[in-house]
């Protein structure tokens, strides 16, 4: 189906070796992340539910180059990855993941609540569409602090269903907030394929009706999304308001780790590994214009499993939360000034 | 003292913690073009522009954004209108507000207040009559207040706008327009805290918002029996101050529990169970 095309100023093309470096490198950190917290939690070394990024990493990496440490994010339940490219340190995230102590969330929120408030990712989200108006609301805060913050909220194929999508995206454009909402399309809704569940034959067609600009971009291209996220998150931050990014992607992986996936066929899943893997594609751009070679590549891989090796380590060797913490957090105040409360 | 109304009351606690914070706002349906159904927003726009605003028909996207802006380093307050109408915002309320300093280890103060219009008046049937506070009861991680008088809406909203978590604020729809003595002086009512209305020795009634003033009358009433009640305002219904209702309860052995609300699952079997225990 033809979309919405836009040519966005080549934004890229301006970056320095390195800056377009870090691109693909955000990628590769993300999928050595990924890749190992599979593995982890099929060891039953991760308790919980776990979705992964793997295949989508172009669009964390693309979008979150052009965000500040102070700007906000909100993601969903497939977050590891935006926390990643928004800044998050890999071992707190995996003691996160562990439920250990020294995770982001004291080991009490897991994969699915994963955050980083002090680097603006206001976390992963349990309820599909639950991240729309906590966006809207750091969009609201930017104008009442009188800031030039942004707010980008990510959300997924299935999430453009829910009534949230709604009141967020008509508010968001009638006060012009500094917001903008990227969908990763990723073709599947937990067992439900986008064409069965979604009206709009591309979410970015759902602009129209709040007024707003939308487009549709290959999600799996990190150029076509760095460039498209550049103009329309300056556009956001110099008050021209919301707009829907929409990246077109597809989840390589099941919903969740051990999703047996009888939806789907093997080959179905293998044909989009094979030709349209975001860091295949964009490394081969690199090299083809000589910014990459294959040792560098190879280095840049290792160094992220190393990473991950290390954090895994430090999410091995750190404690398990005490139980006498276990209603720690509840509140501002602690539970022992008001017994009640937690009753 | 001077007296003023239950509305008069809240509007002098937004506008002094609007003065007295620039990071406070305030945002619902109809406050602005309206000043609100009771009045009780009327004048703010004039002294404080955008930080009072009206929003669409969108509870959703009102309560989850309060959330977001008080995640940002602001302190929003969000008007629901009616009561009633948090169900419309369910998740929000419950599963992002709630949730969230505790799912995310602490790394957020949530300092935010939901001002909810609650209870029976003027036969408006049932979607905009009830007391809902037994839904919320239930969550942890919230606090929810009920004034009872006008004194006690400014001194409550005034420290649910300075709480550094999230408040549900159910102010009784038949309080607006009663008058009341109220302090010239800045003052706060503090959360967690009953208040003993009235002390006596033979029986204790529990009680918050409109059937506070009930109680009170059939405690006058009981007196001229020979019957000596204590009245006990909670004034916080999250946490309950048990210690206030158990000193009470100790010394009249007797309790009975008063409200507006529905009688199964809410507040009256709370207390009584934990008065038993």
């Amino acid at each position: 189906m033809p979309f919405q095309k836009r040519e966005f100023p080549n934004a890229f093309a301006n970056l320095p070796k390195e800056k377009a470096l870090a691109l693909l490198e955000t990628m590769v950190r993300i999928r050595a992340f990924e890749s190992r917290v599979e593995e982890l939690f099929l060891n039953r070394k991760i308790p919980g539910f776990v979705h992964l990024y793997i295949g989508e990493e172009a669009i964390a990496s693309g979008v979150m180059a052009h965000l500040n440490k102070d700007d906000s994010i909100t993601s969903t339940h497939r977050g590891h990855g935006h926390a990643i490219a928004k800044g998050a340190r890999i071992d707190r995230m995996m003691a996160e993941l562990y439920g250990k102590k020294t995770g982001y969330c004291k080991g009490k929120g897991g994969s699915m609540h994963i955050a980083d408030f002090s680097v603006g990712m206001l976390g992963a989200n349990g309820v599909v569409g639950g991240g729309y108006n906590i966006a809207v609301g750091a969009g609201i805060s930017a104008r009442i602090k009188k800031t030039d913050q942004v707010a980008v909220c990510f959300f997924g194929d299935g999430a453009s269903n829910r009534g949230t999508f709604h009141e967020a995206l008509n508010l968001a454009a009638v006060w012009k907030l500094p917001v903008l909402f990227v969908n990763e399309n990723n073709q599947w809704a937990s067992t439900t394929p986008t064409s069965f569940a979604t009206s709009a034959v591309h979410i970015a067609d759902r602009a129209k009706g709040y007024g707003i600009e939308g487009y549709t971009v290959d999600g799996n291209n990190v150029i076509e999304v760095y460039n498209a996220a550049s103009a329309l998150i300056e556009a956001a931050r110099k008050g021209k308001g919301p707009a829907i990014l929409e990246c077109l992607t597809y989840r390589i992986k099941g919903h969740y780790v051990g999703d047996p996936e009888r939806y789907r066929t093997k080959e179905e899943v293998q044909k989009h590994f094979t030709e349209n893997d975001p860091i295949i594609r964009f490394s081969a751009y690199l090299k083809e214009k000589g910014m990459l070679d294959d040792a560098g590549l190879e280095a840049m891989k290792a160094a992220a499993v190393r990473e991950v090796a290390a954090g895994e380590k430090f999410a091995e060797d750190s404690p398990y939360p005490d139980k006498e913490e276990a209603l720690d957090d509840l509140f501002s105040f602690s539970p022992k000034e008001f017994p009640e409360v937690v009753r | 003292m001077r007296t003023i109304t239950f509305s008069q009351a809240t509007l002098e606690a937004m506008q002094e913690e609007m003065r007295r914070d620039p990071m406070v706002f305030v945002y619902g349906e109809d406050i602005v073009r309206q000043g609100g159904i009771f009045g009780q927003f009327k004048g703010l726009p004039e002294e404080f522009g955008d930080r009072i605003r009206d929003v669409p028909i969108s509870e959703t996207a009102i309560v989850g954004a309060a959330l977001g802006a008080a995640l940002t380093g602001t302190r929003p307050v969000a008007d629901m209108h009616f009561a009633d109408f948090i169900s419309v915002a369910f998740d929000e309320v419950v599963n992002q507000i709630a949730k969230n300093r505790y799912m995310f280890g602490g790394q957020a103060n949530i300092p935010l207040v939901i001002r909810a219009p609650d209870g029976i008046s003027n036969q408006a049937a049932a979607q905009h009559s009830q007391s809902v506070e037994g839904w919320l009861q239930n969550v942890p991680g919230l606090i929810i207040v009920t004034p009872s008088s006008p004194a006690t809406a400014k001194g409550l909203l005034k420290s649910a706008i300075r709480q550094n978590d999230p408040v549900i604020f159910f102010e009784h729809k038949v309080l607006y327009p009663q008058k009341g003595p109220v302090p010239e002086e800045e003052f706060l009512t503090p959360i967690g805290k009953a208040e003993v209305r009235k002390p006596g020795k033979d029986v204790t009634i529990v009680t918050y918002s409109i059937m506070v003033q009930k109680c009170e009358a059939a405690a006058m009433e009981l007196e001229k029996e020979g019957i000596s009640v204590e009245v006990i305002d909670l004034l916080t219904l999250k946490p309950l101050d048990m210690q206030t209702l158990v000193d009470s309860v100790k010394k009249t052995h007797r309790c009975v529990v008063v409200h507006e609300a529905v009688v199964t699952g809410g507040l009256g079997a709370e207390i009584a169970s934990q008065c038993c225990a």
